[in-house]
């Protein structure tokens, strides 16, 4: 029988460019203790496990799923390995909420690790996901295609750089009030037009840092939840659309999706609120945590999702209306921005949404979060998943 | 979480790993064109698409292409940067890179765009600007790979 899906606890570990007293395997133990901690609950009380791990080629160990499962308590459990690039722990989260949804468990333990300061290869690490034939020929990664990206967006908005310096700006200022983060501080729109250009027009500050730690969480179902969890935030709502894996394909009047708008973001959006009973995003939802690891991605995804129109978000920035107290208080962690562990960064955002409805943010704790969004983005604008979590149970067509 | 502690060591590993990818027919024709001096698309009848790689099958019908068509050597500029921070094994940067929809092709392939001045990075975006023509320049010397052309701006 569908069951309700609850979130009973989480962890995530301070995020740095290296950590050099644990491996790898121990920084997923440390997420999975600390998970346990947080939830009250034991290892055996954990039914099945989703290990969340993107490309392994930074930490250097191929399928470190399996090299981790004694770490994480999961020996003599079922394991899912779930790899959607950057959109990784978006995806863990959705499949963990899927199996307690099915009934086939009570409780699922969501957990991974990023390592990225062990190879200095990490943009030579990216290249090697472009088609051998047609691309990898070229310096295409993260950062150039963000930077292809970025400069059909200005263009077709008629926005600055500085518009979205803002956005670098307001990040690593919120992030002062996060305990985990891994940039932060007061910086200008000045600082961020200074710092090095990396693939023009992006430059330095547009751009997250490379972060390493972990991250855990545990869903359960109603019973696990009243047994566990005072104040559990629901999962009421989780959707995730894919596009091409052709960036050419996505730049044509033609095409199915358009590579500016982040094409799986909006009917994502659409059929993730259709569950969660969301009609209005901007009234219904105080909090997003959104995927960003480049400014450009900031308001784009406000923009699909609902929050605004098209080509309206930097404006609507500068008015104030994604500040703590706007219209909805976007990124109070400092988002992807300012701490980007690549394998669980789409389960931190998770984490980060989940603890506003549940009470749980400290310092970055928004007044009245009844519904908040978490978003993971991967592959190059090619997945895209969110996942809204609300203080009430919701059923899209009525109660269980 | 942790502290770092300055007694700790590392253990060093270096991986060399070789591929010889073979190019199948689709792009193996592709390359054939491109010793040629020409870039072949592939066409779905059904859809009116004409894909650039070339396909197999249209992504949209899920029909088998059934035409190949030579793509014309000038288009427009879709999106564009210049690449500051380089690749080792790669062009030495600064380096331009754009994708460019050849005119009549419904998607957009990407390489390098040669004879721009990017001493000037504003200077040298303004020519490369989404909406810019540009056209394919082949090598004199082509082994039938992707750089065997290059794309220069036209305006």
């Amino acid at each position: 029988m569908t069951q309700t899906v609850a979130v009973l606890g989480a962890y995530q570990s301070d995020f740095r460019t290296h950590i050099p007293d644990h491996t790898f395997v121990e920084q997923a133990q440390l997420a999975a203790v600390g998970a346990l901690a947080d939830a009250g609950m034991a290892g055996d009380d954990i039914d099945a496990f989703v290990f969340s791990l993107a490309p392994t080629h930074f930490m250097g160990v191929a399928d470190a799923d399996r090299w981790a499962i004694d770490h994480i308590f999961a020996a003599g459990k079922p394991i899912f390995r779930v790899h959607t690039g950057g959109a990784t722990g978006g995806s863990a989260v959705q499949a963990g909420y899927t199996l307690v949804r099915s009934g086939m468990f009570r409780s699922v333990m969501i957990v991974g690790a990023e390592r990225i300061a062990e190879t200095p290869d990490a943009q030579e690490v990216l290249n090697l996901i472009f088609d051998v034939f047609y691309e990898r020929d070229m310096p295409l990664s993260t950062n150039t295609t963000v930077g292809l990206w970025t400069t059909r967006y200005l263009h077709r908005f008629g926005q600055t750089q500085e518009d979205l310096a803002r956005i670098a700006v307001r990040a690593r200022r919120n992030a002062m009030k996060n305990p985990h983060a891994h940039l932060k501080g007061e910086i200008t729109v000045a600082d961020v037009m200074a710092s090095k250009v990396i693939a023009y027009p992006l430059k330095l500050f547009d751009i997250c840092p490379r972060s390493s730690g972990s991250a855990a969480m545990i869903l359960g179902n109603m019973e696990m939840a009243k047994r566990y969890c005072s104040r559990p935030a629901f999962i009421n709502g989780a959707a995730g659309v894919t596009d091409t894996y052709w960036i050419g394909d996505r730049l044509s009047p033609t095409s199915k999706f358009e590579f500016v708008d982040l094409g799986p973001a909006a009917p994502a959006a659409r059929a993730c609120y259709a569950r969660a009973g969301i009609s209005d995003p901007t009234r219904q939802i105080q909090v997003a945590e959104l995927y960003d690891p480049y400014t450009v991605m900031y308001p784009v995804q406000l923009e699909q999702m609902g929050f605004c129109a098209p080509g309206t978000a930097l404006r609507l920035d500068k008015e104030g209306f994604w500040d703590m107290d706007g219209a909805v208080a976007v990124n109070p962690s400092g988002g992807t921005l300012c701490t980007n562990p690549i394998a669980v960064s789409g389960l931190v955002r998770a984490i980060d949404a989940a603890n506003q409805v549940m009470g749980r943010a400290g310092a970055m704790q928004v007044a009245g979060v009844r519904n908040a969004v978490s978003t993971a983005v991967g592959g190059i604008a090619q997945f895209f998943n969110c996942t809204v979590f609300g203080a009430e149970p919701y059923w899209a067509g009525g109660h269980a | 979480m942790s502290t770092p502690t300055e007694s700790l060591e590392v253990v060093s590993c270096e991986v060399r790993l070789h591929y010889n990818y073979a190019v199948g027919q689709v792009a193996g024709r592709f390359m054939q064109g491109l010793r040629e001096g020409k870039i072949l698309a592939t066409r779905c009848s059904k859809s009116g698409l004409t894909y650039l790689p070339p396909r197999a099958y249209c992504e949209r019908t899920f029909e088998r292409c059934d035409s190949w068509v030579e793509a014309p050597g000038e288009g427009v500029i879709e999106a564009s940067t210049i690449v500051v921070r380089g690749f080792e094994g790669k062009r030495k940067p600064p380096v331009a890179i754009a994708f460019v929809r050849l005119d009549g092709i419904d998607s957009a392939i990407a390489n390098y765009v040669d004879g721009l001045d990017l001493s000037d990075y504003e200077a040298a975006m303004k020519r490369l600007a989404p909406g810019k023509r540009a056209r394919v320049v082949f090598k004199a010397h082509r082994e039938g790979r992707i750089t065997d052309f290059s794309f220069e701006c036209m305006e």
